[in-house]
């Protein structure tokens, strides 16, 4: 391990880190509630019904997201990069620029989304209202802003390795994987009317982030943590972090295919997407495989509890919602069906938040110890759990509940209907349906209680006099 | 002997296999270095053939394709067949029956695809519906949207419109007045000129090869 800094003491980048964290806990709680509005829609059509529709909630929902896990990571690699390479990082007052601009941006993007909504059909939406492209639904003018950042984040990284004349392995994948994640978002600001090409494209900003460059960016982010965490040796990490990014890229790259098969593509992508996609969960096996060694080498006992079992329930998660999720309809066989159903959703929530949401979890309670209560040998508090088994729950409760839903809707439209504007409301109406869409407000809701605890929780873990004498108690 | 999906995906691994093995001679696999070989050469190998494959994928999907037709389809009957030997639907282009009642030339047909592809981002329509199968689940996938049976068995009669497109051009601009089940579209405030162009633009997309995605839509025979 490198050089540790004095108790008590913070990198400006660290410091800088804590800021990114607590702006995406508020992006985070923004998500929950559109979220939820979105949800409550579902039961209740006439709800906010051409006032704040559901596919203004729907964006804001799934953009917060976006942001929010972008931020996460940024300040996951703000917090780790000085502890990996011994010195402050090299841009900080770019680094601090590029934040309050990003944040300003947000701003403005939430407010025309909410305010103005959508526009005439012309050029000028795209460049200054909304782009409408799922996911990547920002303006233009904020796609290039997002480039600009990411850039900044690039250079900071590799500024910072050179002036610090150290490339770890984890650096060289992180700066590798970098390049990767700024480049493949420009391949999402193009405009053309042709469908099967737009959508070609968009998946390169969409499934090549999210189940490729994410993917190695976390993992980079963990393989940092869990020397810190669990003082594991740099060489088992970093050969564990290289046969995760080997395994990542080799399958989630022409994993690609599998959002080939229904837009126009060729033919052969059926083939090699089916089988590329298929072999996807299995570096997230070997992660969570890795995590029950660790956690049984550990006996559950770490200096920090909280982080502990976040960085458990991100092997667990990654690859039951990723991994089990998106395999159970990735095969062309069963996705000619269940495509577009609501088993997508079920998919996207167990795997946005096992894989992402947990690991800037772990993250951030690792930072809390070292602002807060460096001179604790453990880190713990009581709260922290109700949060974890409370969230946990609830978000397979919702993904349970669309699962359901998704099923109904893959027999009851597409196999039987025919997939009609018919055999669709056929099944939004079928009582199987229903109850899914009644569940999964209701863990929304659970959900959106386990937030409000876990801030809490984030907000007071290691600070007055119940926590210091738990905290210095625990020490075995 | 032509290349298929099989052949690439076995190329591919082994390709990667016998690479990483060669570049690793000399340690052992549970070493950093077998695996720092391992990890670039599949991103390299994996990265070379999707860039291919993009190549190949882009000239077949280009407008006027076999698999994705020029916009001047908007002035064809467009239907869906059963292939047996492949056992999928279709798309198959009829004769010449004009669209809102005339011939469209190729540049008015692109620039009207091209304005129903704006509008349909303007107004997010794809975080509510699927195209392609892309998109959210609140409203129905609009991927055959054209074919769909509903617009002539009862919006025609709801909206006392002629023809299917006018129908469907008269239900863009107020969805609110024609609800089809409790879940009504909001009135998104489209122009008789941005409703047709979308109507041309669902009409176009409905024409595509999808790889047979949805099954049997409609029931095809």
């Amino acid at each position: 391990m490198t050089e540790v800094m004095p108790k008590g003491k913070l990198y400006e980048s660290q410091k800088l880190a804590l800021l990114y964290f607590w702006v995406a806990l508020a992006l985070f709680g923004a998500q929950i509630l559109f979220g939820l509005l979105a949800a409550w829609q579902y039961l209740d059509p006439g709800f906010l019904y051409g006032k704040l529709n559901f596919m203004t909630n729907r964006m804001l929902h799934i953009n917060a997201m976006i942001v929010w896990l972008l931020l996460g990571f940024m300040g996951g690699v703000y917090w780790f990069l000085p502890l990996e390479l011994g010195r402050e990082v090299v841009g900080i007052r770019l680094a601090r620029f590029a934040f309050f601009t990003l944040v300003a941006a947000v701003g403005v993007v939430v407010l025309v989304y909410l305010l103005v909504q959508y526009g005439p059909g012309n050029a000028f939406t795209l460049w200054f209202i909304t782009e409408g492209r799922e996911y990547i639904e920002a303006p233009r003018w904020a796609d290039l802003g997002i480039v600009a950042v990411m850039a900044i984040f690039l250079y900071n990284v590799v500024a910072t390795a050179l002036k610090a004349k150290r490339i770890t392995g984890v650096v060289a994948v992180l700066m590798f994987d970098l390049v990767a994640l700024a480049g493949l978002y420009t391949a999402g600001m193009h405009y053309t009317p042709n469908i099967s090409m737009d959508q070609y494209f968009w998946w390169w900003v969409v499934h090549l982030w999210v189940e490729a460059t994410w993917e190695v960016l976390v993992g980079s982010i963990m393989a940092m943590a869990l020397m810190h965490l669990l003082g594991t040796p740099r060489r088992i990490v970093e050969t564990w972090l290289y046969l995760e990014v080997a395994l990542v890229f080799g399958t989630g790259i022409l994993g690609l295919g599998h959002h080939y098969f229904w837009i126009g593509t060729p033919e052969y992508w059926l083939g090699l997407g089916g089988f590329f996609s298929a072999l996807e969960p299995i570096p997230l096996v070997a992660m969570v495989v890795h995590a029950v060694y660790d956690a049984g080498m550990h006996r559950m006992q770490t200096v920090n509890q909280p982080a502990l079992f976040w960085a458990i329930a991100q092997a667990f998660g990654n690859f039951i919602g990723a991994g089990v999720w998106g395999f159970m309809q990735t095969l062309p066989q069963i996705n000619l069906y269940s495509h577009g159903t609501q088993l997508a959703p079920a998919h996207g929530h167990l795997a946005f938040f096992g894989a992402y949401v947990t690991a800037i979890l772990t993250v951030i309670y690792m930072a809390l110890h070292q602002v807060r209560r460096a001179d604790w040998p453990r880190f713990d508090s009581k709260l922290w759990k109700w949060a974890f088994v409370l969230m946990v729950v609830s978000i397979f409760g919702m993904s349970a509940a669309m699962t359901v839903a998704g099923f109904t809707q893959t027999m009851v439209e597409r196999a039987i209907g025919g997939s009609t504007w018919q055999a669709y409301i056929e099944a939004q109406t079928h009582p199987w349906f229903q109850n899914g869409m009644v569940w999964r407000f209701v863990f929304g809701v659970f959900f959106l209680v386990s937030y409000l605890v876990l801030l809490w929780d984030l907000a007071t873990i290691g600070k007055g006099r119940a926590a210091q004498a738990k905290g210095v108690g625990a020490h075995d | 002997m032509e290349i298929g999906w099989i052949e690439t995906t076995i190329g591919a691994l082994f390709a990667t296999a016998i690479l990483t093995l060669w570049l690793s001679r000399g340690s052992g696999w549970l070493e950093p270095r077998f695996w720092r070989n391992a990890a670039w050469v599949s991103a390299l190998i994996m990265t070379g053939i999707l860039v291919y494959l993009t190549i190949d994928s882009l000239n077949q999907i280009r407008e006027g394709s076999a698999r994705v037709p020029a916009y001047t389809v908007i002035n064809k009957a467009i239907g869906l067949k059963r292939d047996y030997e492949k056992h999928r639907d279709i798309p198959v282009i009829g004769d010449e029956v004009g669209f809102f009642g005339r011939t469209w030339s190729e540049e008015e047909a692109y620039a009207l695809v091209n304005k129903g592809k704006l509008t349909l981002q303007s107004r997010n329509c794809m975080d509510c519906h699927t195209l392609l199968g892309n998109g959210a689940y609140f409203a129905p996938d609009l991927t055959r949207a054209w074919l769909d049976p509903k617009w002539e068995n009862m919006v025609m009669s709801m909206t006392g419109k002629a023809t299917k497109e006018e129908a469907m051009a008269e239900w863009l601009q107020h969805p609110d007045r024609y609800p089809t089940f409790a879940r009504r579209m909001p009135n998104l405030h489209l122009s008789e000129e941005e409703a047709r162009a979308l109507v041309a633009f669902l009409k176009w997309m409905s024409a595509i090869d999808t790889n047979g995605f949805p099954d049997r839509f409609a029931g095809v025979q």
